[in-house]
């Protein structure tokens, strides 16, 4: 059985690829259909199964699995480890998310995919409204897949408190692996969460329980209290890998140390704990009253001042450094202004009245997209452009590369920056047609082309994995003149006495131990 | 929905603009500095053949509190309006006087049932310029109210009610959409709000409180009462003609595509609640002119 971390790794990724190319063709098939008003290209019921498909597929089967594959490889590197703590937990993890993606995608083959969304609220997903087999096949593949994420979370953590080298400390881990931390501890208390409800809308399709059937004395608003307890630190769960990864390229790229490291991992800790205190705001549409709203609006604006320490100590360790534009640091950087972008969306849904107009539009597909798309797949993009030549032994190729930038930020820019302006003319999300109104159909056209575009970055993206495998430069051991273990390829008499053991190893005249002596 | 939100009709909708444009300018401010600074750094900081390493910086303590700081007290700020927009805007959570107008939303469409027993269907009209308690309810799955320019959405949950204020300053008719994805027919569960002055307001409730003009014909009793007239399960039709829109405002209410609806709704709106009656040309004549004469 293979078991090592790098193999494993490299499972993820790739499979995390292959359902992202899938996701992503569901996404243009969306967008064919509402390039122009009153289309019918597609059924309503294909079209709720492909948005349901796209969502569950790109937050189940391509973010968390491709941040954990990335944690699963680099970490033991990182901290000096052989492998991670528990090797065949770490095998089962994958096969068990792959399990999942599998189940799921054979709903669509029998015709019978899950139509709901990825939020799938119940009463809609109970038997009277929902009567195929489709919520079936996607509340237990989601059950197989929360559960691989749990285990390959408590291989993490155990990894990350056990398998440390000599020397490196909780302060001295790359941040990298603090953020992936923090992350996998809030897995532990997330995603059962959602495991729970996931086992009561079964036990209401499958047993006849009576959950979420208001008729029957159930609450369909316990689905939606569950469901977020779970789906906002999610949404946490997603970004803090990526901001893991930002928080080492930057560094590497402009030549200077992280500013505030300490600040950076204590944001981190505060984002985790505040992110369980924000669910409510999917729910201020429902009539909850005032004060309970205040109170999840008062967390869910105060989460944006660690999120801006991030960004701010992001932009200082850019100034006063010497800056390499690689492509890898290019994407970190556009990473940096869309996820700004996001960042100020969401602060403006945090705000009760404005979330009571423009929930449930198409402001918040343009809102999720800057934070899911231009911040983690972004910042995934960046990490695969750095880490590649660690893993294949060769560098990707720059000027595919940066074609794949350019077509990526034009086209992620034009899809989904004029959903903002759709979604403030009222055109309401999940909606598999809609009227010829005054400027709807430009705008969907708009974001049609652009979704074009992002999809030619994105196969320029898989063409540069494929041709530089073959004809990649050959990289090195250290091809970024980078700083943390990883990069020290197996030499494990490396010291660490400090966040950065390589800088050290490199510049005896100024290690940075001195500094923090 | 001529320009949606950015064009409020209504004294709540008015606040929630105002609040909306006051985030908006402080956000385009923070962008800027934060794109400023990127583009600072690109510029100015970009490697030069031969640099040699920089100055190494690992933060700065004063740096770090103010840009903590700072944030804490601009979002205390945008806290604090939030706070009152919610008190001007939000209606009473259990409020302790009866609704002016209850609205339901169906598995797709929305009526709504006035105190004097009228009911309308996708059209729902409305006093101008009178501030109306809505109370929103759903007899099925979870649908949501929202009428961009008059007011704030609502859910609309089986076994709750929710409140909302509804205005419209002057007389129009507004767009209205379900904002909660409800199943296959999410995107067809549009309405109007049609607001009118006083005088024709009370003409047209009291004309909508009043029975059928005619007494329903056989074919109608054999096919169409059971959901449309007894249980309720379909729209109510009682004044259908008087209708300008058909389907949840699919269509303009014309003869043709009255008889459209009548022999063959599934290809009119798919997966709609209205099975195929396989009825004869002569029943949907029948019927269609039936229907038309109720206005």
């Amino acid at each position: 059985m293979i078991t090592h971390h790098k193999r494993i790794g490299v499972f993820y990724l790739l499979s995390s690829l292959l359902f992202f190319l899938l996701g992503g063709a569901e996404a243009m098939v969306m967008r064919a259909q509402l390039s122009l008003p009153n289309l019918k290209l597609l059924t309503p019921e294909t079209y709720n199964q492909v948005f349901t498909m796209h969502g569950t597929t790109m937050i189940f089967l391509v973010v968390m699995p491709v941040l954990t594959g990335l944690g699963v490889y680099l970490i033991p590197l990182m901290i000096g480890a052989d492998d991670t703590a528990f090797p065949r937990l770490c095998a089962i993890a994958f096969w068990l998310q792959v399990g999942g993606g599998l189940l799921l995608y054979f709903s669509f083959a029998i015709g019978n995919a899950p139509n709901a969304g990825w939020f799938s609220y119940a009463p809609l997903t109970e038997n009277a409204y929902s009567p195929g087999p489709g919520i079936d096949f996607w509340a237990f593949s989601i059950l197989l897949i929360g559960a691989a994420i749990v285990a390959s979370s408590i291989n993490l953590i155990v990894t990350i408190a056990t398998s440390r080298t000599s020397g490196m400390t909780i302060r001295r881990l790359p941040l990298f692996v603090w953020m992936h931390l923090i992350n996998s501890v809030m897995i532990l208390f997330a995603l059962p969460v959602l495991v729970a409800t996931l086992v009561m809308l079964l036990g209401d399709r499958l047993l006849h329980a009576r959950f979420f059937d208001a008729a029957q004395g159930g609450s369909p608003l316990l689905w939606q209290h569950y469901f977020w307890i779970f789906g906002h630190p999610e949404v946490y769960i997603m970004i803090l890998p990526g901001f893991g990864m930002i928080s080492e390229i930057i560094p590497v790229f402009s030549r200077q140390p992280i500013f505030g490291y300490r600040s950076m991992a204590a944001s981190t800790v505060a984002i985790g704990f505040l992110s369980y205190g924000v669910w409510v705001h999917h729910m201020f549409a429902v009539a909850l009253g005032r004060t309970l709203l205040s109170v999840f609006a008062a967390a869910s604006m105060l989460i944006a001042v660690p999120t801006g320490v991030k960004i701010f100590n992001w932009t200082a360790t850019m100034l006063g450094g010497s800056i390499r534009f690689t492509t890898s640091m290019l994407f970190a950087v556009a990473f940096l202004l869309e996820f700004t972008i996001g960042g100020l969306s969401g602060m403006a849904f945090a705000a009760v009245p404005v979330d009571w107009q423009m929930t449930d539009t198409y402001f918040v597909v343009a809102h999720i997209h800057y934070v899911l798309f231009g911040g983690t797949i972004f910042s995934i993009f960046a990490g695969i452009y750095y880490w590649y030549p660690k893993i294949t032994g060769r560098l990707l190729d720059e000027s595919i590369g940066h074609w794949h930038f350019w077509l990526v930020v034009v086209g992620f820019n034009m899809t989904f920056f004029v959903q903002h302006f759709l979604g403030l003319l009222g055109m309401p999300r999940r909606v598999y047609t809609y009227p010829d109104v005054p400027w709807w159909g430009a705008l969907n056209l708009i974001s049609t082309v652009g979704a074009g575009i992002l999809t030619f970055g994105i196969l320029m993206f898989c063409a540069n994995i494929v041709i530089s495998l073959r004809f990649g430069a050959v990289a090195g051991t250290d091809p970024w003149n980078a700083w943390t273990l990883e990069w020290a390829d197996g030499n494990t008499s490396v010291p660490v006495r400090s966040a950065r053991p390589l800088w050290d190893l490199k510049h005896p005249e100024a290690p940075d131990w001195a500094h923090e002596q | 929905m001529p320009l949606g939100a950015l064009s409020p009709h209504s004294p709540q909708t008015l606040v929630i603009a105002a609040l909306f444009a006051n985030i908006l300018i402080l956000s385009a401010v923070i962008f800027l500095i934060v794109a400023g600074l990127v583009a600072y750094a690109a510029l100015r900081y970009r490697a030069r053949p031969g640099d040699a390493e920089p100055a190494q910086t690992f933060g700065s303590k004063a740096v770090e509190i103010a840009w903590t700081v700072i944030p804490i007290v601009i979002v205390t700020g945008i806290f604090i309006v939030t706070v009152r927009a919610m008190a001007l805007v939000d209606a009473p959570l259990q409020p302790a006087f009866a609704p002016d107008l209850v609205v339901t939303g169906h598995q797709w469409w929305w009526d709504a049932r006035y105190p004097n027993g009228a009911i309308a269907v996708s059209e729902i009209h409305i006093p101008a310029g009178r501030r109306l308690l809505v109370e929103v309810d759903s007899t099925d799955v979870i649908h949501d109210f929202w009428v961009p320019q008059l007011a704030r959405k609502m859910d609309a949950i089986p076994g709750r009610h929710g409140y909302i204020w509804l205005q419209a300053d002057k007389p129009g008719t507004y767009q209205g959409v379900c904002s909660e994805f409800c199943g296959a027919q999410h995107a067809h569960m549009h309405f109007l709000v049609i607001a009118q002055a006083e005088p024709e307001y009370s003409v047209w409730l009291r004309r909508q409180a009043a029975p059928a003009a005619r007494l329903p014909i056989p074919v109608f009793e054999r096919k169409c009462a059971e959901c449309h007239a007894n249980s309720l399960k379909g729209p109510d039709l009682t004044h259908i003609a008087g209708r300008d829109t058909l389907g949840a405002n699919l269509s303009k209410n014309t003869r043709a595509n009255l008889a459209l609806w009548i022999e063959k709704p599934q290809s009119v709106k798919p997966g709609n609640r209205m099975p195929d009656q396989q009825l004869t040309g002569a029943e949907v004549r029948d019927l269609t002119g039936y229907l038309e004469s109720l206005e």
